[in-house]
């Protein structure tokens, strides 16, 4: 089954669960005086559950015609040579940065960032990255603090 | 209207903002040039610093002068090194590249620059003459008139996604729709769907979906594919002669005439916008250019340079004309500046004109500047502009993660923020490889609140469903929409100009 279908199928899951919520568990909390208004704040959540429903059973059951292929982003055949280690290690960093921001402080997780970055994608002038790393997060920092007026906290949180 | 013309005039021509013109251009170009950010990534990482700003006509000021930058920065890369940087400008380079080719590279900016220059200048003045005239008939609306346009301007943008692809369009908006009941709303002050998480609060970011949607994909595509961020096919050698003939002039003055005429309209209907017109805008003219010049197109005419970029500059003005006047975004990048409108708390729709005159005509006059700063200060600068492509890809790919990550957290200072970014970006992307299109998701999610809070007015006004056959106007807007979703001619002729190649979204 195609890739399109699967993730209908995730959307329909997803769909259920919103509409379960609206249906059946949200209107419990409604005060008393609220219920004589024409609309309850789960009304427009069952409409859009009920179509959301509708739409990706449409997409599962291939109701529409596709248009053979499409002009897809994505070269099937070439699958085999996408790097996809390459972006999850890099979706990783990301992961990573996030949770260190705060305690790393900026200076040092954005170095870390744009360095492993780089090294991640093959790069080696370890020199030259060490220095395009740390020009670009002492410029970015006085640019978003001192320009823009963004306090970004520079150091660790220890030596805050 | 003269006294609001004369405010924005002395606005817009502050020291200030003309400066800020003049740096969003240069950034919009320079990083409109490299490839995978599309106008939408950069608008949305510069919303932070808009916001920052704190002055909504100085804000607004910028972010179209980096959206223009950003378009015609596309259309650099796409003449210089056949790889546009934006879904609109790929019909620039099916004559521009050849153009290149032959050492005629500084020739095909020029043409590209003064063909944009004029499309955005012809549409800039329509827009002039139209706003103020939908503006004062939708005065007249009342929130089921506006519940309703909302519903056609959705279901226009689903129904031009193309063959095949109707349903997946809805689907994404019926998406973004769901996602923005998540939070806190207007009028029930009760969170909703938080499952608990107290950073959900106040919903989701705006800016961290518009960054997840276009701007980390894109990105991950160049990790995924290093081949998509290869300089094309060849390198087109040293930019030297920016000048053009008076022969060459006069060939290229009538389309761009025509196409900047057509184009504005184009972009003035919902969900068509600039990439449609630029392509239908070089289809046109081929089709009428005398047999000769038909041989030409596709080996290096100018006027097949011309064409695509007067209409898809002109079509970018005209895509203002239902924000501004309707407060109803046409196409994504649109969705991301009324974004970034409600978030300086300026309501686009007819009474931004009445309430805030200043606002909406130095808008209008700084697009007439930043046209004038593309084509006076770019032009020259194209040469040397023209380096960023090439720096490595290895440095720049995490400077591109980092800047998405940077803007997601500027705005809302919260790291879970990011984690969410991430997130999004993952599914994002699997949505991109099962071919969905992802701007409808995010104008259903920043048309959202909007559509529910005059849905609910209505609602109560009329104490149900009333409203729908009892206000002729909604009625039949309704039906527009319904006919929009339904009619497959639009799909029709969609299907041929994707068979051409037109990409999603602008």
């Amino acid at each position: 089954m195609a890739l399109d279908r699967w993730i209908a199928i995730v959307i329909l899951v997803v769909c259920i669960a919103y509409g379960y919520t609206a249906f059946f568990t949200m209107d419990e909390l409604l005060p008393p005086i609220m219920r004589r208004s024409p609309i309850w704040p789960s009304s427009f959540p069952k409409v859009l559950a009920v179509g959301g429903i509708v739409l990706s059973l449409a997409i599962i059951f291939g109701i529409e015609k596709a248009a053979g292929a499409g002009q897809n982003d994505i070269d099937v055949t070439r699958l085999g040579q996408y790097k996809f280690g390459q972006a999850l290690m890099l979706l990783g960093l990301m992961v990573a940065y996030a949770l260190l921001l705060r305690p790393l402080g900026f200076l040092a997780s954005t170095f870390a960032f744009l360095f492993l970055g780089s090294f991640l994608l093959g790069e080696r002038r370890l020199l030259l990255m060490a220095t395009v790393s740390a020009i670009a997060a002492g410029f970015i920092w006085y640019l978003v603090n001192e320009v823009l007026g963004i306090f970004l906290s520079p150091l660790p949180l220890f030596l805050n | 209207m003269l006294e609001g013309l004369l405010a924005g005039l002395s606005t817009a021509f502050s020291v200030t903002n003309i400066l800020i013109v003049i740096a969003g251009c240069l950034v919009g170009t320079f990083i409109g040039m490299l490839p995978g950010l599309g106008p939408m990534s950069i608008i949305a990482i510069m919303i932070p610093i808009a916001i920052t700003i704190g002055d909504p006509s100085t804000a607004l000021i910028l972010l179209a002068g980096v959206y223009y930058g950003a378009v015609f920065g596309g259309s650099t890369s796409s003449i210089l090194i056949n790889a546009p940087g934006v879904a609109s400008t790929v019909a620039t380079s099916f004559d521009g590249y050849p153009l290149a080719r032959k050492g005629q590279a500084g020739k095909a900016l020029t043409v590209a620059a003064i063909a944009s220059f004029a499309g955005g200048t012809i549409g800039a003045i329509l827009l002039m003459i139209f706003a103020p005239a939908l503006a004062s008939v939708a005065l007249l609306f009342h929130s089921a008139e506006y519940f309703a346009l909302m519903v056609v301007g959705l279901s226009a943008i689903a129904a031009f996604a193309g063959t095949g692809q109707v349903c997946k369009a809805l689907l994404m908006t019926f998406l973004g729709l769901i996602m923005a009941t998540v939070g806190e709303g207007v009028l029930f002050n009760a969170p909703r769907f938080t499952m608990g998480v107290m950073d959900l609060q106040s919903g989701f970011g705006f800016i961290t979906l518009a960054m997840a949607m276009f701007a980390l994909p894109e990105a991950i595509y160049l990790v995924l594919d290093p081949n998509r961020s290869k300089t094309g096919d060849g390198d087109s050698g040293e930019i030297t002669n920016l000048r053009i003939t008076r022969d060459e002039a006069k060939r290229i003055a009538p389309v761009i005439g025509r196409q900047s005429l057509q184009g504005f309209f184009i972009g003035v209907l919902p969900g068509a916008g600039a990439t449609i017109a630029s392509f239908l805008g070089y289809a046109v003219e081929r089709n009428i250019a005398s047999k000769e010049e038909q041989e030409q197109f596709g080996k290096g005419s100018v006027k097949g340079v011309a064409a695509p970029e007067s209409a898809n500059n002109a079509a970018a003005t005209g895509s203002f004309v239902p924000l501004l006047t309707l407060g109803i975004p046409g196409s994504g990048t649109t969705a991301i500046l009324l974004g970034a409108l409600i978030a300086l708390n300026v309501s686009p729709g007819p009474r931004l004109m009445i309430d805030e005159p200043e606002i909406f005509w130095a808008v209008i006059i700084s697009m007439y500047l930043g046209n004038l700063v593309l084509l006076v200060l770019n032009l020259p600068l194209i040469p040397y502009i023209a380096k960023v492509l090439s720096v490595p890809r290895n440095y720049l790919i995490p400077f591109i993660l980092f800047f998405t990550l940077m803007g997601a957290y500027i705005g809302q200072n919260n790291a879970t923020e990011l984690l969410l970014l991430v997130g999004f970006g993952v599914c994002a992307t699997l949505l991109r490889f099962a071919d969905y299109p992802l701007a409808p998701l995010l104008i259903g999610f920043i048309l959202g609140p909007l559509l529910e809070n005059n849905f609910s007015r209505a609602m109560q006004l009329y104490d149900g469903m009333a409203f729908v056959w009892e206000r002729p106007m909604t009625l039949a807007l309704l039906t527009l929409a319904l006919i929009l979703i339904v009619l497959p001619s639009y799909r029709r002729r969609r299907a041929r100009l994707r068979a051409a190649g037109v990409a999603d979204g602008d």
